[in-house]
C-alpha cells in the first residue's frame, strides 16, 4: 500500500502535489478499484492525492442544455439524481447496474472512465451519449471527447500520477430522444458484465434522425457501432429495421473467447440480442417522449 | 502514522493509523470492534459493510484515513447494553442467522435502507442487500426479517 495520504483542498493543489512527487503520487477518488490494485502491487504510487474534499466537485447540473457531472460524484448520486434519469436515463440505468449499493456509494463515474476497462457500464452509456471529459493539467484545463482517453485495455491518456479528469458534460435528451441500457452477467449484481450495450435515439416525426450505439467488452476499448447505427437513420424503427442495425453492430463487434465471459461465438450472438432491446427500449421512450411533448 | 479522528457509533474516538490502513482493519485490529467482519476483502460480499455518514460502505476496501472527522456507524453501534435494536430483533424473530457471518453487514445494509426509505418494497429490499452475500440462508429469512423490522419500525414512528 502507499505511505502517505493527501487531502488537497482544490484542484491546482491536487496538480501541485502530484508535480512535487514527480510520477510517485497519483489521484484517487473511491478507490474500490485502486485499493485493490494497491494490493495486488498493479498500482505502485506512494502518494495517494485524494479528491473527495476539494469543492466544486461534486455537481450534477444542467447548463446550456449541456449536463456536468463533477469527478466526485458517485455512481449512486448518478443513479438516483432525478435530472439524470428524466435527461439521460441510460446513464442513470447504467450506473445503478455498478457492483451493489456499498461500491456505487463510493466508486465515481469519472473513476469509472480512468480505469479504461472496455466493460465499465458508467463508461459505455457515458459512450452512447456521446460524453467529453474535462481534464486538468499544470498546463491548464481542456475539454477531450470520452474516446481520446482510451488507449487499451486498462490505458487511460489522462496520466492520474500528472493530472486529473475534473468534470465530464454531454448533451441532455430532449424531446423525442431517448436512451437504454442493457447488461448480462452470470447474476443480477456485483459481477462484470459478460457484455452490456447502451443505446441512444432520437426521432423526427416516424422516422429515426439519430442513434448511436455503444457496446462493451468487445474491442480493448468501449466500442462504437457506427454503422448499425447510420443503418437506422432515416427509417421507420419498426421491428425489421431495428433488428437489422443490431445484426450489424454484432457483426462489427470483436468479442474475445473468455474463460469468465462466454466463448466468442456466444457474446457474438447475445451483442445482437442486447443491442435489439437497448435499441427497441430507447426508441420506445423517445416515441413516448414525443407524444408526451405533442400532447402539453 | 496520522491521528484519526471520527464520531464512531456517536461517540469521539481517536486512533494512530497508517495512511495505508483500511477502515476494516482499523475497527477489528485497532479498536477492538469485531462485529465488523472480514470475508471476500476485496468489496465483493458485503460482510465488512458499515455506515460512513450514513451511506453504506464495504470498510475492508474503504482507506480508514477517509473517515477523517465523519460519522461512522459499525454493528456495535446498533441497540443498546443487552436490548436489541429493531432490525437486529427481526433478524432474531425470523431466524434469519444461520452461521451469522454475513450478518453484521446484512443488517448495517439494512438499517441504511430504511433510514432512508421507511416503507420498501421486496424487490428494493432485494436490490438493497445485492451487495450482500449469504452462503446460508438463500436469503429469503433475512427479507423477511428487514420486512418484519420495517413493519416494526412503522409502527413505533422510525428507528430508536
Amino acid at each position: 500500500m502507499w505511505d502517505e495520504y493527501l487531502f488537497p483542498a482544490s484542484v491546482e493543489e491536487a496538480l501541485e502535489m502530484l508535480e512535487a512527487h514527480g510520477g510517485e503520487a497519483r489521484i484517487i477518488a473511491g478507490g474500490t478499484d485502486l485499493v485493490l490494485q494497491s494490493q495486488r502491487g498493479q498500482c505502485l504510487a506512494k502518494v495517494m492525492v485524494d479528491i473527495t474534499r476539494i469543492a466544486g466537485l461534486d455537481h450534477i447540473e444542467e447548463r446550456d442544455g449541456l449536463i456536468y457531472i463533477g469527478a466526485r460524484v458517485t455512481h449512486g448520486q448518478v443513479a438516483a439524481s432525478p435530472l439524470i434519469c428524466s435527461r439521460a436515463g441510460v446513464l442513470a440505468e447504467a450506473c445503478g447496474s455498478v457492483g451493489g449499493a456499498q461500491i456505487r456509494n463510493v466508486g465515481t463515474l469519472v473513476g469509472n472512465v480512468v480505469n479504461a476497462l472496455p466493460a465499465a457500464d458508467g463508461a459505455i452509456a457515458l459512450f452512447a451519449l456521446d460524453a467529453e471529459a474535462e481534464v486538468a493539467e499544470r498546463t491548464g484545463r481542456r475539454w477531450t471527447p470520452i474516446s481520446t482517453l482510451y488507449a487499451g485495455v486498462g490505458l487511460c491518456t489522462v496520466d492520474p500520477c500528472a493530472a486529473m479528469i475534473t468534470q465530464l458534460r454531454f448533451r441532455a435528451l430532449g424531446k423525442g430522444e431517448a436512451g437504454a441500457f442493457e447488461r448480462l452477467a452470470k447474476r443480477r449484481a456485483l459481477v462484470l458484465p459478460i457484455l452490456n450495450a447502451a443505446a441512444v435515439v432520437g426521432l423526427q416525426g416516424d422516422k429515426v434522425a439519430k442513434a448511436r450505439i455503444a457496446i462493451g467488452p468487445v474491442a480493448p476499448t468501449p466500442f462504437i457501432a457506427a454503422e448499425a447505427a447510420e443503418a437506422l437513420v432515416g427509417r421507420i424503427p419498426h421491428e425489421a429495421s431495428v433488428t437489422e442495425a443490431a445484426k450489424l453492430a454484432a457483426q462489427a463487434a470483436q468479442p474475445r473467447d473468455s474463460l469468465l465471459r462466454g466463448s466468442a461465438e456466444y457474446r457474438k450472438a447475445m451483442v445482437e440480442v442486447l443491442v435489439r432491446r437497448a435499441l427497441w427500449r430507447a426508441v420506445e421512450a423517445a416515441s413516448l417522449q414525443e407524444g408526451e411533448d405533442g400532447n402539453s | 502514522m496520522v491521528t484519526l479522528k471520527m464520531i464512531l457509533n456517536g461517540q469521539e474516538v481517536s486512533v494512530d493509523v497508517e495512511p495505508g490502513d483500511l477502515l476494516a482493519d482499523v475497527f477489528r485490529d485497532k479498536l477492538g470492534l469485531i462485529g465488523t467482519k472480514i470475508s471476500s476483502g476485496e468489496g465483493e460480499c458485503g460482510a465488512c459493510t458499515v455506515l460512513v455518514d450514513g451511506k453504506a460502505v464495504d470498510s475492508c476496501i474503504y482507506p480508514a484515513i477517509k473517515v477523517q472527522g465523519r460519522e461512522v456507524i459499525t454493528i456495535e453501534g446498533l441497540g443498546q447494553d443487552n436490548r436489541l435494536d429493531a432490525i437486529q430483533q427481526a433478524f432474531v424473530d425470523k431466524t434469519a442467522p444461520q452461521c451469522g457471518y454475513c450478518v453484521p453487514g446484512m443488517v448495517i445494509s439494512a438499517k441504511a435502507l430504511l433510514d432512508e426509505n421507511p416503507h420498501p418494497t421486496r424487490k428494493e429490499i432485494e436490490k438493497r442487500i445485492s451487495g450482500n452475500l449469504c452462503r446460508c440462508t438463500g436469503y429469503y429469512q433475512i427479507i423477511e426479517a428487514i420486512e418484519l423490522a420495517a413493519e416494526r419500525l412503522a409502527g413505533k414512528g422510525g428507528l430508536e
